[in-house]
């Protein structure tokens, strides 16, 4: 914002000054339907704008698939909306009071979003228990950590979980000696133990069977509803199967947005995909 | 009740305390009740070398804590121990009163010496052993969290933050080499006459002060291992591991680290003020950041992440230390080179590996 904008704003008499509103609102409000608002992103490395004039909107409770081709700027996308990177320009909103540019990711995650990484990455030296027991919703300051016990409630908790990502009888294995799939699922059951009211998933099924893809997949579209997903994905068959709403993401910015049929006759799309 | 919670599933460190115990027992016992000439006599000389290990044993936990558990290599621990032992030292020096070499009630020696005329601010209150106890723990726990809380929030992590550690060390070390500082220079601190007015050469002080390193060595211990057996040391071994991960989770890591790595600074203080009292002599040699290193290895050596290994690895390269700076003045270091390679070719996980082959989850 320029200077001359920066006193406009600072005059206006319909709103209060931009440092009197307040960033972090406890109460994620979703009475618009729509969960996470990105306003004309944009965000350069080095010149090279990996996300450009990004408007995406993800509905409360829905299950959205983004694809796009290799540096269509997906996983930047995520890294944003989780804080890792900063966006240059626009807004970023969870909900319609959060503003998820201003907050650290400690404060995002217990905000109520979480990731998935494309990596699997569990803590490989706990066992599966204490992995979901790490990553649960609770008080994490340093304090209520040293002192915390676990409540039934709290074994109720990672017992559902548990059932729900299919690895109750792993339950005392170290996460590191699990299979590639497992890791996979105890990740996104890592997620679920938080609560998220989003969740975003990056390229759950890259290399896992055909068996592991039909068992993902059935759990990702059990979970939308409760949860709003996002989840980006390159194995289109796979995408087939659980998307309602498939955004294409293409250098930076969204190409098409529809169904799935809509959008791979989209003539734009093709041609990204299959070179002009 | 308490004691068997923590202790449940540390089968090394149910050993470890109960070897302490008899060794708190047996070794005054044999030094105060039988009689010189026994074979079964220990000198006070070697009881007071026992201490000095007790007390790098302690040292060597705080580095396991951080490094082991935390997973910050803390290159810089040194400087938390020698600080502790300049307060006890302060203390110490303060008891002399007017027994120096210049018979000053008020100045330490090395003060009367530079011509000062009054004891400069920074040393009040050390005549008071409370007030000495104090600082003690205060010093390098707030040391500790300023360092950590620039560091950590900044997000210096790995080989950087290790180099930073080393400097904070070395310029410490400097820093207390000069005269001006007040800290006695070159030369430190030394030339002691009693604590809480018990003589530093009788041989029941010297006993006590053994005693008091075993405490607190087990206090030491136990307090870590309630750490490490909490949540919260499943969060510190997840820091080591994953920070990155753990952040998306919730967790505000620099948090963790900043208390742990505050907590572990300060039971090197600790060690710090027992070591002093037993050897008599503190200077800013302490401060050397080779000495800092050396208690990194003595961990690898005892075997990360155990706790009990760093007691280990502590008392074997000390003990070798003692034995071949006698015998062999001009080959230890060679030794101690010699023993980290062989320790790092056949014993990743140092001695305290031997002990727990088939448990992988400290790998």
């Amino acid at each position: 914002m320029s200077t001359l904008d920066t006193v406009r704003s600072a005059m206006r008499r319909d709103e209060v000054f931009e440092s009197l509103k307040p960033d972090i609102n406890p109460n994620l409000n979703v009475s618009k339907d729509i969960i996470l608002y990105l306003d004309d992103v944009s965000v350069s490395f080095d010149g090279f704008k990996a996300i450009n004039n990004l408007n995406l909107y993800i509905n409360d409770g829905e299950l959205r698939c983004i694809i796009g081709p290799n540096g269509a700027g997906k996983t930047t996308m995520m890294d944003i909306i989780t804080g890792r990177t900063r966006a240059d320009t626009g807004t970023v909103y969870f909900g319609q009071t959060m503003n998820l540019l201003r907050m650290t990711e400690p404060e995002i995650s217990n905000a109520g979003i979480g990731r998935k990484f494309q990596k699997p990455t569990v803590f490989e030296n706990h066992t599966v228990f204490e992995n979901l027991e790490l990553s649960m919703k609770c008080d994490k300051g340093v304090w209520a950590t040293l002192f915390a016990k676990l409540t039934g409630e709290q074994r109720d908790n990672i017992e559902q979980v548990l059932v729900k990502i299919g690895l109750q009888e792993n339950v005392m294995l170290r996460a590191g000696s699990l299979s590639h799939g497992q890791k996979q699922w105890l990740e996104i059951g890592m997620l679920l133990i938080q609560r998220p009211r989003l969740l975003l998933v990056d390229e759950p099924v890259a290399g896992m069977t055909h068996q592991e893809m039909e068992k993902t997949g059935e759990l990702l579209t059990s979970l939308a509803g409760e949860h709003s997903v996002v989840v980006v994905e390159h194995d289109m068959d796979f995408v087939r199967s659980i998307a309602r709403t498939v955004t294409v993401l293409h250098q930076g910015s969204v190409l098409s947005e529809g169904t799935m049929d809509e959008v791979q006759n989209d003539p734009r799309v093709v041609e990204v995909y299959l070179g002009s | 009740m308490f004691l068997k919670k923590i202790l449940k599933d540390d089968r090394g460190g149910q050993v470890f305390l109960t070897i302490l115990l008899v060794v708190s027992i047996l070794v005054p016992l044999s030094n105060l009740l039988v009689p010189e000439g026994s074979t079964f006599h220990l000198s006070t000389y070697t009881v007071t070398l026992l201490g000095k290990y007790l007390t790098y044993a302690l040292l060597a936990i705080a580095v396991d804590l951080v490094w082991g558990i935390l997973g910050i290599l803390s290159l810089g621990h040194g400087a938390f121990f020698a600080l502790g032992g300049y307060a006890m030292g302060m203390y110490l020096m303060r008891q002399i009163g007017d027994r120096g070499v210049y018979g000053n009630p008020e100045l330490p020696d090395f003060m009367v010496f530079l011509n000062w005329s009054e004891l400069p601010w920074f040393w009040q209150g050390f005549d008071q052993f409370w007030f000495a106890a104090v600082m003690v723990v205060l010093i390098p726990g707030l040391l500790a969290f300023v360092f950590g809380w620039l560091a950590f929030r900044s997000r210096v992590t790995g080989v950087y933050l290790s180099i930073m550690t080393q400097a904070l060390t070395y310029a410490l070390m400097l820093a207390f080499f000069r005269n001006e500082l007040g800290f006695g220079g070159n030369n430190g601190l030394t030339d002691f006459k009693d604590i809480l007015g018990f003589s530093l050469q009788s041989d029941a002080t010297r006993v006590g002060l053994f005693i008091a390193s075993a405490v607190a060595l087990a206090f030491g211990y136990l307090s870590c291992r309630a750490i490490v057996q909490s949540k919260l040391g499943r969060v510190a071994i997840a820091v080591r591991d994953s920070e990155d991960r753990l952040r998306f989770i919730g967790y505000r890591v620099e948090n963790v680290k900043l208390w742990i790595f505050t907590f572990s600074a300060i039971l090197a203080g600790i060690a710090g003020a027992l070591y002093v009292p037993q050897v008599a002599i503190i200077n800013p040699g302490e401060f050397s950041p080779l000495l800092s290193i050396e208690m990194v290895i003595w961990v690898a050596i005892g075997g990360r992440s155990t706790l009990y290994g760093a007691v280990i690895g502590a008392i074997l390269v000390n003990f070798s230390k003692t034995y071949f700076t006698g015998a062999f003045p001009e080959i230890w270091l060679y030794a101690l080179g010699g023993l980290f390679i062989f320790a790092t070719m056949f014993l990743p996980r140092g001695v305290a590996g031997l002990f727990k082959k088939n448990e992988a989850a400290q790998a």
